[in-house]
């Protein structure tokens, strides 16, 4: 059923949109070809997802035209752009979680104010859908219950009952193991065999290379590059993106490690909701090394984490740092241990966004007597420890009076980072060290914890991004539920420590 | 929408546009009732600013209200909402009471004033102590148990001023009146600088100490450890938590802090004004220090500025039911409630507006 030569699925010709004085979107011209796999790639706060929010009608574009299938629409809201055939799947999936999956695809398409109706209506239709592009999911399960992959199934299957014709699909992959992210190429490949177009929005240069048909390169709200997947290369699209060389891979020797700093025996976690989260994890690091820890998000590496710096409390086990081990759970105390913390999530933790960059330099080191002799702060050391920081870790704009919101997510990240280091701590505990930071300055924080390694310090590392650990760690380990499934050397391969992410036991993968 | 605005609109222009909005509603009201509201403003503002004694009343009224405002203000940084301004004040007047009852007859009033300052303090901070640690550690509301403590703290006084400190063969339900070391100076010579006669007024030296108190908590909030642990908790706990600083710690001594300062109000009644313990000593005060700090945005200078227009409400207020008989005194709460309303419930109605036009400005300018 190919139709040559088609119109493009989506025209965009000189689409405009500002917000206040932030231009995020500057005449932006894109074509994507109908029953194609077009991948959007920038860095973060490129204007994709404002690009993507005026296709699916979250936003209204100032100025420019959107034409769908070679007609001139306007899309007011997203009721407009699902009846205009455009379906989107989110970051953060919109699901209820206690509905079951077959509610879930017929919430807001009911069919009237009986269910039962609809409800038999919907089920066909789903096992039709289920069928047409190899979409195996339970009906009937309830979608909290169900794995990660599988609920952004549903979220597929939703736009696709909503007869999509095009699917946004917005940082899919974010959330999934290696494994899961295959799964879901194969889906796409499929969608795209029974003539559906994909958009396909990440941050990754591997999946691009590996997912799509052509692909458009965004960089500071301008649409910079688009190119066909297969006449570009990786190297490219980076500089593209970046707009200057960058290096992929921070070179590094080999590690010559010490004594051990930080050790971890049998440290045990329990939740709020009495939810065992780390279970009895043992390992140690030792001085002029990184450890890295991988594994899909939410298998226990963030409680680790707050575990180590004295965030939450132990149910049972022991922490050492530096010889000395700890005795209760206090932030604090640890930081005078010489233990260095960069959360995972410094919007939530790293940092208080309402202040001013020299405030945060001084977060959670406030009580030092370098900053505070007494009562009072002093503010001229304060100020000259923030300049100094942001100096050597070339934040910018350098000005320690700017709210650190008005940072973008790399600066903000260095002011993070140069905090943590520049008290010289013997142990470095980093969690995401790169989330949500432009290639650019990856690249320099990257280089920075290996200079800090090679400096004799003990740095554990945590990332859901696979690549990050495999650049920067000498030992890799494998967390699951909870657990440490298995130890492998820094050179270890994807696959291996993919089967590790999934679940599978270090024995049965040999 | 996280538009930027620069500091002189988001500090004054907004407050402004609000407060003439609340009063712009207030004149509506007024005309309803029949008579001018020009009239009504100039009655207003002639008996807070007319003439000597006016000014004074006007200043002893803000003298309050910066006390209760400050004490809302401080634990606003800590995001704590404490609505109990109300019952510390009024616990804090017995301690000041009881200083001055114990006291009077043979210490000097310089010795006493101190005194009876540390026992406002201590009393109001003991009355917020227990929400305080009730939220902290139990995690009981704050808003829910200090109203609590206020009806607490009515009925307690209203035992106390009945059954124990009433004077022997009368019939009212207050304390002996203080000897005359147990009252705190006027400050006729300060309004005398000004030229002007302080008259009947009953302004005094606790209006220094406010003023004090304004200061004291800036440098507080904004140059202290212990502030920036208050405002770190107030803007973000995680990260709080995170930078070592007890949670628990936090609330108890920042609701202390705000209690004490909501204890100090009663000073100005109580020692500067009638000179002995009586009922509803904080006459509202403690709920009008919210308005206070809701429109001084929670920064001391702008809780005194706060606090000086509510006490022009007040005292012209007085004025002006005095002289249009048409509005009476509830007619000055609805126009305190207007304010409330617009300055700080609505706070936020105006400045997306605001922040369009300065877009659209900036963009001009920068086009051009």
């Amino acid at each position: 059923m190919t139709t040559s030569p088609p119109a493009p699925a989506i025209e965009l010709v000189g689409v405009n949109k500002s917000f206040g004085p932030v231009h995020a979107n500057r005449d932006i011209a894109l074509k994507v070809e109908a029953g194609a796999i077009h991948g959007i790639i920038g860095e973060n706060g490129a204007g994709k997802s404002t690009l993507m929010s005026i296709l699916y009608g979250f936003y209204q574009a100032d100025s420019g035209d959107i034409f769908v299938g070679g007609s001139k629409v306007s899309i007011p809201d997203s009721q407009a752009a699902i009846s205009l055939g455009i379906g989107m799947v989110h970051q953060h999936f919109m699901l209820v979680e206690n509905f079951t999956v077959l509610e879930n695809v017929m919430l807001g398409a009911e069919g009237g104010a009986l269910l039962n109706r609809g409800r038999a209506a919907a089920r066909r239709e789903l096992v039709a859908l289920e069928k047409e592009y190899a979409l195996r999911v339970d009906p009937d399960a309830v979608v909290g219950d169900l794995p990660v992959g599988q609920q952004q199934r549903v979220e597929i299957l939703k736009a696709l009952y909503r007869g999509a014709e095009i699917l946004i699909l917005d940082e899919p992959t974010g959330v999934l193991t290696p494994d899961e992210a295959d799964q879901l190429f194969r889906i796409l490949g499929q969608l795209k065999a029974q003539g559906k177009t994909v958009i396909l929005i990440t941050h990754k240069l591997r999946e691009i290379m590996a997912a799509t048909d052509a692909v458009s390169v965004m960089r500071q709200g301008e649409m910079v590059a688009t190119r066909r997947t297969a006449e570009t290369s990786v190297e490219e699209l980076a500089e593209l993106m970046v707009g200057r060389r960058v290096l992929l891979r921070v070179e590094k020797g080999p590690a010559t490690p010490g004594e051990t700093r930080l050790k971890v025996q049998d440290a045990q976690v329990i939740d709020g909701m009495g939810v065992e989260r780390l279970r009895r994890v043992s390992f140690q690091v030792r001085a002029g090394e990184i450890v890295g820890i991988a594994g899909v998000a939410g298998n226990g590496q963030s409680e680790l984490l707050e575990a180590i710096a004295g965030i939450r409390p132990l149910a049972s086990g022991a922490i050492e740092v530096c010889g000395h081990e700890r005795t209760v759970a206090d932030p604090a105390e640890l930081r005078r241990m010489g233990l260095a913390h960069v959360p995972e999530d410094r919007h939530r933790m790293g940092l208080v966004t309402a202040f001013s960059a020299k405030e945060n330099v001084i977060l959670g080191y406030h009580g030092n007597p370098d900053y505070s002799p007494g009562l009072f702060l002093d503010r001229g050391a304060i100020r000259k420890a923030c300049e100094q920081h942001m100096a050597d870790f070339d934040v910018r704009p350098p000005n320690p009076d700017l709210k650190t919101a008005n940072f973008s997510g790399g600066n903000q990240q260095k002011i993070v980072l140069a905090r943590e280091i520049e008290q010289d701590p013997q142990v470095l505990i980093v969690g995401q060290p790169t989330r949500g930071v432009d290639v650019g300055a990856i690249e320099a924080i990257h280089r920075r914890l290996i200079e800090l390694r090679d400096a004799g310090k003990a740095i554990l590392l945590v990332s859901v991004e696979l690549d990050e650990i495999r650049a920067l760690s000498d030992r890799i380990l494998v967390m699951f539920d909870g657990r440490v499934m298995g130890e492998l050397s820094g050179d270890a391969g994807e696959r291996e420590i993919g089967l590790l992410m999934s679940g599978v036991e270090q024995e049965d993968a040999a | 929408m996280n538009a930027q605005l620069p500091r002189w609109v988001d500090l004054g222009l907004i407050p402004l546009l609000n407060l003439i909005v609340a009063f712009l509603v207030a004149g509506g009201v007024v005309m309803l009732i029949g008579e001018n509201p020009v009239e009504a403003v100039e009655h207003i503002l002639y008996g807070a600013f007319g003439f000597g004694e006016g000014i004074a009343f006007t200043l002893f009224y803000a003298t309050n209200f910066i006390f209760t405002g400050l004490c809302v203000a401080v634990a606003f940084h800590a995001s704590l909402f404490n609505i109990g301004g109300e019952g510390q004040a009024y616990i804090g007047g017995l301690g000041v009471a009881l200083v001055c009852l114990a006291f009077d007859t043979f210490l000097p009033w310089w010795i006493i004033a101190p005194l009876a300052i540390c026992a406002g303090a201590a009393f109001g901070a003991g009355w917020a102590f227990v929400p305080a640690y009730l939220q902290a550690k139990r995690g009981s509301h704050i808003v829910i148990t200090t109203i609590m403590f206020n009806f607490l703290a009515a009925s307690l006084m209203v035992y106390l001023l009945v059954n124990v400190l009433k004077v022997d063969g009368t019939m009212a339900p207050e304390s002996r009146t203080f000897e005359e070391a147990g009252r705190l100076p006027k400050i006729g010579w300060f309004m005398e600088l000004f030229g002007q006669n302080i008259g009947g007024a009953p302004l005094n030296l606790s209006f220094f100490l406010a003023i004090l108190a304004c200061v004291g908590v800036w440098l507080l909030i904004w140059r202290t450890k212990l502030g920036y642990e208050i405002r770190t908790f107030g803007a973000n706990p995680a990260a709080a938590v995170y930078a070592g600083i007890n949670p628990v710690r936090i609330t108890v001594i920042t609701m202390m802090i705000s209690g004490g300062l909501a204890g100090m109000m009663a000073l100005n009644p109580v020692m500067g004004d009638q000179n002995r313990l009586f009922l509803e000593l904080a006459g509202g005060a403690g709920f009008v220090g919210i308005a206070v700090a809701l429109m001084g945005r929670a920064h001391p200078v702008g809780v005194a500025l706060a606090a000086l227009l509510f006490g022009v409400l007040y005292q012209g207020g007085a004025e002006l039911s005095f002289e249009m008989p048409a509005i009476t005194r509830d007619m000055i709460v609805v126009i305190q409630g207007l304010v409330v309303l617009f300055a700080g419930a609505l706070e936020f109605m105006f400045r997306p507006v605001v922040a369009r036009v300065f877009a659209r400005t900036a963009t001009a300018k920068g086009a051009a």
